[in-house]
């Protein structure tokens, strides 16, 4: 779909890169990447770099920045085109396990608008600086806030842990990983990639979905929360920010 | 930044985190730190750094190895709406700049396969 995209907006002088952000590198980001047979730089971010550079805290979510490298929008949820296709059959999910059903349950309520997102994103396209959607630099400057110590601890914990995942250090990287989310506690991404590594071979393709307790020895998960606990804490509806004018 | 061993040489901190080595200090946009090293130094022993920068640092004694933060504690919002020129390897292993794109639009999307 975003190569599609791609591909109408590129003769207007627009470039999609797209980060995979995985501990797992290579080996966790390849499927999806020839899958979807990129016609544009698909990047691969095994330490999260998204996550200091640019506040990334959730996926998809996407930072715009023009010809002259400045950042014009902000990171803000990205939701993917909207395609315009006949409905589909649903799929069989009659052999699924409970907590795979349950998951599916809660994103199904998850809200995005991509009609919106995506009318903003053609008219900055299409109009540069003169489109209202392109914040000033001030305006950019204006939406982000001084990070705190525990936001800054937290990014440089999340980076050890990525490194002690790469290293092969699993036990480490979990100690980190768990300081990461405790100073960290709005970042998705860091939560989901740190469960997503406890992947539960029983679910099959979805192995790395499950991100909770494995179902025959959940004494031995070792995260406050996961991700069917935290999403019903804190509600779907606030699972992505809204778009803001 | 993930360093291995105790020292971080002066010209990876100046590449990777922007802050540049003068007389007064490291100085990045109109800040200048004074470091306790002597200019000629050109390893810098990594807790001194952190401590004298303010600078988040965690270490991991197990790996023989710290992860230093970029900018200082308590540090401003951002200054600048200027991206930050992170680089990333594709799928073949080949560095791809942010800067190398400039001259173009850019969607930068983050994604993830779980």
């Amino acid at each position: 779909m975003w190569r599609v995209l791609r591909d109408e907006l590129h003769a207007s002088g627009v470039e999609l890169i797209t980060v995979g952000l995985d501990n797992l590198g290579v080996e966790g980001c390849r499927a999806a990447i020839e899958t979807a047979q990129p016609s544009h730089p698909a990047l691969i971010d095994t330490h999260h770099v998204m996550a200091r550079c640019f506040g990334v805290v959730n996926i998809p979510q996407s930072i715009w920045i023009d010809e002259a490298g400045m950042i014009v929008r902000p990171v803000t949820s990205a939701p993917p085109p909207p395609i315009d296709a006949p409905d589909a059959a649903p799929p069989d999910l009659t052999a699924l396990p409970e907590r795979m059903l349950n998951i599916m349950g809660e994103a199904m309520q998850i809200e995005s608008d991509p009609d919106t997102y995506h009318a903003a994103l053609k008219d900055w396209v299409l109009n540069g600086a003169d489109s209202v959607y392109a914040l000033t630099p001030e305006a950019v400057m204006a939406r982000s806030s001084a990070p705190s110590q525990d936001r800054a601890l937290g990014h440089v914990h999340f980076e050890l842990a990525s490194e002690a995942v790469v290293q092969g250090k699993k036990q480490l990287a979990v100690s980190h990983f768990q300081a990461a989310h405790r100073l960290v506690p709005d970042s998705w991404t860091y939560r989901r990639q740190a469960w997503s590594l406890e992947a539960v071979e029983a679910a099959g393709p979805f192995a790395r979905f499950w991100q909770g307790p494995h179902p025959e020895r959940p004494e031995e998960w070792p995260y406050a929360g996961d991700w069917l606990t935290d999403i019903r804490r804190e509600g779907p509806t606030n699972y992505y920010q809204p778009w803001e004018d | 930044m993930i360093i291995y061993g105790d020292t971080l040489s002066k010209q990876r901190f100046e590449q990777e985190t922007g802050w540049i080595i003068k007389p007064e200090g490291a100085c990045k946009n109109d800040t200048c730190i004074p470091l306790p090293f002597d200019e000629n130094t050109t390893e810098y022993p990594v807790t001194a750094l952190a401590a004298a920068m303010n600078l988040p640092l965690v270490s991991a004694p197990e790996m023989n190895a710290s992860a230093l933060g970029h900018d200082s504690l308590g540090s401003n919002a951002l200054k600048s709406a200027k991206a930050p020129d992170f680089a990333l390897p594709d799928l073949n292993g080949t560095l791809h700049r942010l800067s190398d794109y400039l001259g173009q639009k850019v969607i930068l999307y983050a994604w993830a396969p779980y």
